[in-house]
């Protein structure tokens, strides 16, 4: 079943146009991923998909509801969730407090009585011995491990990823692609995720492949053919 | 012994009213980041407040219950001026998160509007508008959810207004004809009468403390308590927390932030409302007793380190406790053999206006050193 539709949006910053007609689709217990060079506009997309930035037309569904004229909460509390490039930890929230705030997109939103589910600290167990630090205190592979569990915990049915391995040391980028595997085939969730690391994009279904603010090229990772690698990926 | 105690005492007395002063503003100026120049006026609605609620207490219905119109002035003066605030936030500052100098020009004139508000409009028909908003926002929030949802819902919120401004315009009516003081506008000042208890002293090792200067400090620890409280402890202070840090991801997260600057601003003001009781039982109220006081809550916050709310509690202290030193002229009385030259000096700032202005200068100077105040944000987050 599809989970998002995206149909002809078109996102301006000012006067210039950035995303010119784009068409994308992710389903349920799908990983999707977003290639292109530096520049083509793939932040865009995905700020334009959560609502931080306002799309001048087009149509983005989510399980067949339109969410365009929804705020970036309200696209939160309908399942969407974000992990930006730069993870955005709170950082003078705890660990713990930056966890907690993942579930402000639950129905009914955080509650005293909220708890943190346990396997988050299965997929990453650095952080529970981290709880009471300072989000801003933690390292980058940390935070992005945190940034991931925090917006696992809002339960999303499609999860957004803005580079999630950049600047990231080796084993850390395995952990986080196990944990994101087991949850798309525990939870049925669809990924769709912006990489530039090419063994990453490979544990992908499906690929977008961008340039100018369009996408011209999509199929199959296995299909992922040498030239078109060399076409859309810094390597 | 007996000196010191002195001196400390009245030194705490002072910071506890600069204190209470800034505490409000601490979280609006030092979490949100809006410079608040009405915040002083907030704090004169505060004031008028308690003088409105201790003329009610005086009608016979309330008069066996006079001794208590203190601690229910402090929940008037919180809502009145919490009120005022959000609609303050709601129609002006939220349209200038991010222009600073904007604001400041915008809440300036607002405490222009306020200051002359009071002067022009009889307190019982000023009352009685507080009284329509504070209904027309609290009974939404009883009405269960599914009306909200009805397609007919505007049929309901013009029916929760409707009876709202017609308990307003009651309840305006009856103030001004069951206390004809309040049912002229007037522009001159009024004195809140403390009520027997808080009269007199209170004796203790040989040194006469002032009751009401012990109910203010009582406020101010109870207030920064529940402050300290509701902002790490409750589910909205963390959702306050996170939103003035980083807005885009709250929002992102979830969090409904226009709710959060609602409430953040609210209590922020509402805390100004509260430092209004205070400052109506040191002396008479009138239209511009906050100009006097929003200098020194600026230079409280920005001395304790913006968004730092033990800087706020420690700045606050240690200017009272100078302005003491300073303007009670009291090194003399402690170094009784001081060099003439010295002594002299001593004598000149010792008044009230002299000591302010020395202080001013010290934190100045202080300031040159330490530009980001008491206690600057540390660590790896800092850049960010």
């Amino acid at each position: 079943m599809t989970l998002l539709e995206v149909h002809e949006l078109n996102t301006y910053y000012g006067e210039s146009h950035i995303l010119r007609g784009v068409d994308i689709s992710v389903d349920s217990g799908e990983m999707v991923c977003l290639i292109g060079r530096n520049g083509v506009g793939k932040t865009t997309l995905l700020k334009s998909l959560i609502g931080l930035l306002p799309t001048r037309s087009g149509e983005v569904l989510l399980n067949g509801e339109s969410i365009v004229r929804r705020s970036p909460h309200q696209r939160a509390q309908s399942g969407i969730a974000y992990v930006p490039q730069g993870r955005e930890i709170i950082a003078h929230l705890t660990v713990e407090e930056n966890l907690l705030l993942g579930m402000e997109a639950l129905p009914g939103g955080l509650k005293r009585s909220s708890k943190i589910d346990p396997i988050i600290y299965e997929l990453f167990p650095v952080l529970k011995k981290f709880l009471s630090r300072k989000g801003g205190d933690l390292s980058g592979g940390q935070q992005q491990q945190l940034a991931i569990a925090r917006a696992l915990l809002g339960e999303p049915r499609l999860l957004l990823l803005d580079e999630p391995t950049e600047g990231i040391q080796p084993n850390i980028i395995k952990d986080i692609e196990l944990a994101i595997k087991r949850i798309i085939r525990e939870t049925d969730i669809g990924v769709l995720l912006v990489e530039q690391h090419l063994h990453f994009v490979r544990q992908s279904d499906r690929y977008y492949a961008m340039q100018r603010g369009g996408i011209v090229a999509s199929g199959e990772t296995g299909g992922l053919s040498k030239s078109i690698v060399d076409q859309f990926l810094n390597v | 012994m007996q000196l010191i105690l002195e001196s400390l005492f009245n030194g705490v007395a002072i910071g506890s009213v600069l204190l209470i002063a800034a505490l409000g503003l601490a979280i609006v100026f030092g979490l949100m980041g809006v410079i608040n120049l009405a915040h002083g006026e907030l704090m004169m609605l505060g004031a008028y407040s308690t003088y409105v609620t201790q003329l009610v207490f005086k009608t016979p219905l309330l008069q066996p219950f006079y001794n208590c119109y203190v601690i229910v002035s402090l929940i008037v003066a919180f809502l009145v001026a919490g009120i005022v605030g959000i609609l303050l936030e709601r129609s002006i500052i939220r349209r200038l998160y991010g222009n600073p100098l904007e604001t400041l020009l915008a809440t300036w004139g607002v405490s222009l509007i306020l200051q002359q508000f009071v002067r022009s409009v009889p307190l019982a028909y000023a009352s009685g508008f507080i009284i329509t908003i504070l209904i027309g926002l609290i009974l939404p929030l009883i009405i269960p959810k599914k009306v909200h949802h009805h397609s007919r819902a505007y049929v309901v919120k013009a029916g929760v207004w409707g009876i709202s401004v017609l308990f307003g315009l009651l309840s305006a009516n009856w103030l001004a004809t069951s206390i004809s003081r309040i049912g002229r506008a007037s522009a001159r000042n009024v004195d809140v009468t403390a009520p027997m208890w808080m009269r007199g002293g209170f004796d203790f090792l040989g040194i006469t403390f002032p009751v009401t200067r012990l109910v203010i400090i009582i406020i101010t620890i109870i207030s920064v308590f529940s402050v300290t409280w509701f902002l790490n402890q409750s589910v909205w202070g963390m959702r306050i927390r996170a939103v003035t840090q980083n807005r885009e991801m709250s929002e992102c997260l979830g969090i409904a932030t226009n709710k959060v600057d609602v409430l953040t601003f609210g209590i922020g003001s509402g805390l100004a409302g509260v430092a209004g009781v205070a400052v109506s039982l040191l002396g008479s109220v009138g239209p511009n007793v906050g100009g006097s006081y929003i200098v020194g809550c600026f230079m409280v916050v920005v001395l304790g380190g913006v968004g730092n709310l033990l800087g706020t509690i420690i700045a606050s202290f240690s200017i009272g406790i100078m302005t003491d030193l300073i303007g009670a002229g009291r090194l003399i009385s402690i170094w009784p053999d001081m060099p003439t030259p010295l002594a002299s000096t001593v004598d000149f700032f010792a008044t009230t206006s002299m000591a302010r202005v020395l202080i001013f200068a010290l934190i100045v100077v202080f300031l040159q050193f330490r530009p980001s105040g008491l206690f600057p944000q540390k660590g790896r987050m800092v850049e960010n």
